[in-house]
């Protein structure tokens, strides 16, 4: 390639990616923000049907992606890839930013959920049409011997997303009360605010891109698709690597994407009962190590082959994923803190009389801190009887330990752990784009590779926090439980794809 | 190894039925109109069980091609696809 071809393949790497970043981030910030909204868009009363209801529409939101796949692959495969993603880009900001504008339920009553539900069926469905437009556009742009060193770039978006909305979600609550970002018109909002202006960029960006010339070749010569659904999936030589790609490769990648970076983040917050600032300082040093390794892979992808790098990733992630969040649990008991030396470092007591009578709820907190600069706060809630001028606390009715500082060495071992469980993401998902854009042929490889893309993340990978609920629901006193779901399905794709994928790189796309 | 991949297509066949009885039973054992907790939640089992079936006939059907041998050469060029 000559130098005026990469500054070409670079600046349209840079389009696609800073605009794929955007939905990705767009996408994000509602998961990362769903108790809150919970609370503003749900009735009041019931925190669990609140913090469901969310989960549903969180879970919609992944359910309705393979449907945009659908749709504007189709779309892409008829009128260009160009146009479609920027279609999905507007989409995807138009209705993150309106989320932002929503009155809650108190103001406006169930028209607020049913707005906000809607707003997040439209994210679902234009990040269904996105991804597969990006990563389809630069693999039709690159070299035949690079294309996974290209698309790489792509498949740092989703992690780089995650990052950018987790520091702007930091940024804005630290500088508030929590009073003051919880508000109805509150810091939370600004995240979804931000979107209008990132998006703005990015479709000024886009517009000034080409049509993929694969595309604008087959557009010249009168060989698009008439029909990209049909040809998808009624063709049964095109449909069984359609299913192939779904249950040999990524599948088993979606369970290890979610499962490396929104359940382990979860799990140090609501397991381990690590303090705000720590749990996301903890994934966003891990994203910011592992990143390049997405590109390394990708690059690697193109000399060896991208089968094994995938499958290697599953393997890596079936084999520690307990051990490692084993690690997570032990290392954060306080019965073992308990017994290092440590100080109390202040103590406050809050009562709240019952309706006619003289006991009262007491709220007792404890903030405890040991000699390596760890600490935590114990908060004892009971009853208290007034007997005679002093109330008798009972024995502990509910005491929870939460707030978790970590020492220095614990925090940077954590990080080293999460480090760990996003390398296997770079492994698994690095080399996919150039993978799936390889076992498509261009005239319905936007509507071929996005479906058993958004299967895959969105259903598979989607649904990791809600079945880890669903079996910690079910097996209370195994904290580990819902592990068993990424493990069982990355197992399951792994014996497929072992078995059954080639590794052989398809060097002529041009088709 | 094509011997294998037809033998396992059998196993893919019948993972499918078995995913959508797995999903079924949980639902009756679970869903409980008078229970709090989530897993009593009828509408988390109706999502679920949704979306799975597809998925699982999905399998089916790939187990069925891999079966009948449609897995015993793999394409080498995405140009040999879609005719």
């Amino acid at each position: 390639m000559d130098n005026s071809s990469v500054r070409g393949i670079g600046k349209v790497i840079a389009a696609s990616s800073v605009g794929t970043m955007i939905e990705w981030y767009d996408f994000y910030i509602f998961g990362m923000l769903a108790k809150t909204i919970s609370i503003q868009f749900f009735p009041e009363g019931n925190a669990t049907a609140a913090l469901l209801s969310t989960l549903a529409i969180f879970a919609a939101g992944f359910i309705v992606r393979p449907f945009g796949a659908l749709v504007f692959g189709r779309l892409g495969d008829l009128i260009g890839r160009k146009y479609t993603f920027l279609l999905t880009l507007v989409l995807m900001g138009g209705s993150t930013f309106l989320i932002g504008l929503v009155p809650n339920y108190k103001a406006i009553g169930i028209a607020a959920p049913l707005l906000v539900l809607s707003l997040r069926l439209i994210q679902g469905l234009a990040l269904g049409g996105e991804y597969g437009g990006a990563a389809t556009y630069v693999a039709e742009h690159a070299p035949a011997n690079r294309r996974g060193y290209y698309t790489s770039w792509i498949q740092t978006t989703a992690t780089l997303g995650l990052f950018v909305a987790l520091g702007v979600i930091m940024l804005v609550k630290l500088n508030m009360s929590d009073d003051q970002f919880n508000a109805e018109w509150g810091g939370w909002r600004y995240p979804f605010w931000i979107s209008i202006f990132l998006v703005g960029v990015s479709v000024y960006i886009r517009l000034k891109m080409k049509e993929s010339p694969m595309f604008s070749k087959l557009k010249t010569e009168g060989k698009t698709s008439v029909n990209p659904l049909k040809e998808s999936f009624r063709n049964k030589s095109n449909f069984k690597m359609v299913l192939l790609a779904l249950f040999g490769a990524v599948m088993g990648q979606g369970v290890i994407w979610y499962t490396g970076q929104f359940y382990a983040q979860n799990f140090l917050e609501t397991k381990a009962m690590l303090d705000f600032e720590q749990s996301r300082t903890i994934l966003l040093w891990a994203i910011a190590f592992a990143t390049p390794f997405f590109v390394l892979f990708g690059w690697l992808s193109d000399k060896i082959g991208r089968k094994w790098i995938m499958l290697l990733g599953m393997l890596l992630g079936i084999l520690t994923y307990r051990p490692i969040f084993k690690t997570f649990l032990e290392d954060t008991d306080i019965t073992a803190w308990k017994k290092e030396k440590h100080t109390i470092d202040g103590e406050q007591i809050k009562k709240q009389l019952f309706n006619g009578s003289n006991d009262s709820l007491t709220i007792k907190s404890v903030n405890y801190k040991l000699e390596n600069g760890a600490g935590f706060t114990e908060v004892v809630t009971d009853t208290a009887f007034s007997n005679g001028d002093e109330p008798k606390m009972r024995s502990g009715r509910s005491l929870v330990q939460k707030d978790k500082h970590l020492s220095s060495a614990t925090y940077w071992k954590f990080v080293g752990l999460v480090f760990l469980l996003i390398l296997y993401v770079t492994m698994v998902y690095g080399p996919i784009a150039a993978f799936l854009v390889e076992i498509f042929p261009t005239r319905i490889r936007y509507t071929s590779m996005s479906l058993p893309y958004h299967i895959g993340n969105g259903v598979f990978g989607g649904l990791v926090p809600f079945i880890g609920l669903l079996l910690t629901t079910t097996y209370p006193n195994d904290p580990l439980v819902g592990l068993w779901y990424p493990i069982g399905i990355a197992a399951l794709c792994l014996v497929i794809g072992t078995i059954y994928l080639s590794n052989k790189i398809d060097q002529e796309v041009n088709d | 190894m094509n011997t294998f991949k037809k033998i396992l297509g059998i196993v893919w066949v019948l993972l499918g039925p078995a995913i959508i009885y797995l999903l079924i039973s949980g639902a009756v054992s679970n869903i409980d109109p008078a229970g709090k907790k989530d897993i009593n939640n009828p509408v988390i089992w109706i999502i679920i069980i949704a979306i799975f079936t597809p998925i699982a006939i999905g399998l089916m059907i790939f187990g069925w091609y891999a079966f009948k041998g449609e897995y015993d050469y793999m394409p080498q060029r995405s140009e040999e696809m879609g005719n």
